[in-house]
């Protein structure tokens, strides 16, 4: 079982948590004026990298809260956790990080 | 026809005689007013206030005066509970003084049923079914937070170093408590 730190809780065993998908998405401020192709992409068009990952989890059976965490998706370790709305932390060996 | 209406104890089936088992003891905690509150930072003071208990701002803290105890469950939730008290007269006092904040107040006094495991080996029986760290290190006395027991969300408070208060949501509770009574027959 992963255990996942929680920014507000600590370290919590992961039947604490529900996934959420990929992080960093922002909703189109104004979904009338996107095209079939841009919309598209918002939905349903996600990076799924081999390696570093930042991806939403939410602390469903604890503070209920949503949060950001940057998982390496080959070895499955979590190698970081921050709140949500924070941007993604510069990390060695992580091109993303610091970017969105 | 309120004479008529009468709410049952989610335990008083198992509650009314409990197996003795000083080293795990299950006692079902006497009625409370639960009010659930959220709200934006700026009605945070204003509820402490109204509830005559500050809300904890640390994360996973609950703190208690005169029979009310604040339960810090989120950074904007916490669960306001008030040993026998009238949970209209409680909640139309609430409200009243919070009238203008930007939060939400809602009577949860019938959703959840707590009771008490007391004892040398409480937390020992506790991680049967929860896997939580509950050395007085990680999970001090003062310490409450939600969580799992086995497949039912609890919250779950040290109010002393080996008494654990679990608060199970009604049709849950008779589960929890089973479970627990399953895990401490070994000590009997
Ligand atoms: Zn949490």
């Amino acid at each position: 079982m992963l255990l996942i730190t929680c920014p507000h809780c600590g370290p919590r065993a992961e039947l604490e948590f529900a996934y959420a998908g990929e992080a960093h998405i922002a909703r189109p401020t104004d979904p009338m004026a996107l095209d079939d192709e841009s919309w598209a992409r918002f939905l349903y068009h996600r990076a799924n990298p081999k390696g570093l990952h930042a991806e939403r989890w939410r602390h469903l059976h604890g503070c209920a809260q949503f949060f950001n965490v940057v998982r390496d998706t080959v070895s499955d370790s979590i190698v970081t956790t921050y709140p949500a709305g924070q941007p993604r932390p510069a990390l060695p060996g992580d091109d993303k990080g610091a970017t969105r | 026809m309120p004479d008529l209406i009468q709410r049952q104890g989610a335990l008083d089936r198992f509650a009314a005689a409990p197996r003795n088992i000083p080293a795990a003891a299950l006692s079902v905690l006497p009625d409370s007013a639960r009010l659930s509150f959220r709200g934006r930072p700026s009605a945070i003071d204003a509820a402490g206030a109204a509830f005559g208990v500050a809300l904890p701002r640390d994360a996973c803290r609950f703190a208690v005066k005169r029979g009310r105890t604040a339960f810090w469950l989120g950074p904007d939730e916490w669960l306001l509970q008030s040993e026998g008290e009238d949970p209209a007269t409680l909640f139309a006092d609430m409200s009243g003084k919070l009238a203008g904040q930007s939060c939400s107040l809602v009577d949860v006094s019938h959703r959840s049923q707590a009771f008490a495991l007391s004892g040398p080996q409480a937390a020992y029986v506790l991680n049967h079914g929860c896997p939580l760290d509950l050395s007085l290190a990680t999970f001090p006395v003062g310490m409450c937070t939600r969580t799992i027991y086995a497949k039912a969300t609890i919250m779950l408070s040290r109010p002393a170093s080996d008494i654990f208060h679990i608060d199970a949501w009604r049709s849950f509770a008779p589960y929890v408590w089973q479970l627990l009574d399953e895990a401490r027959s070994e000590l009997a």
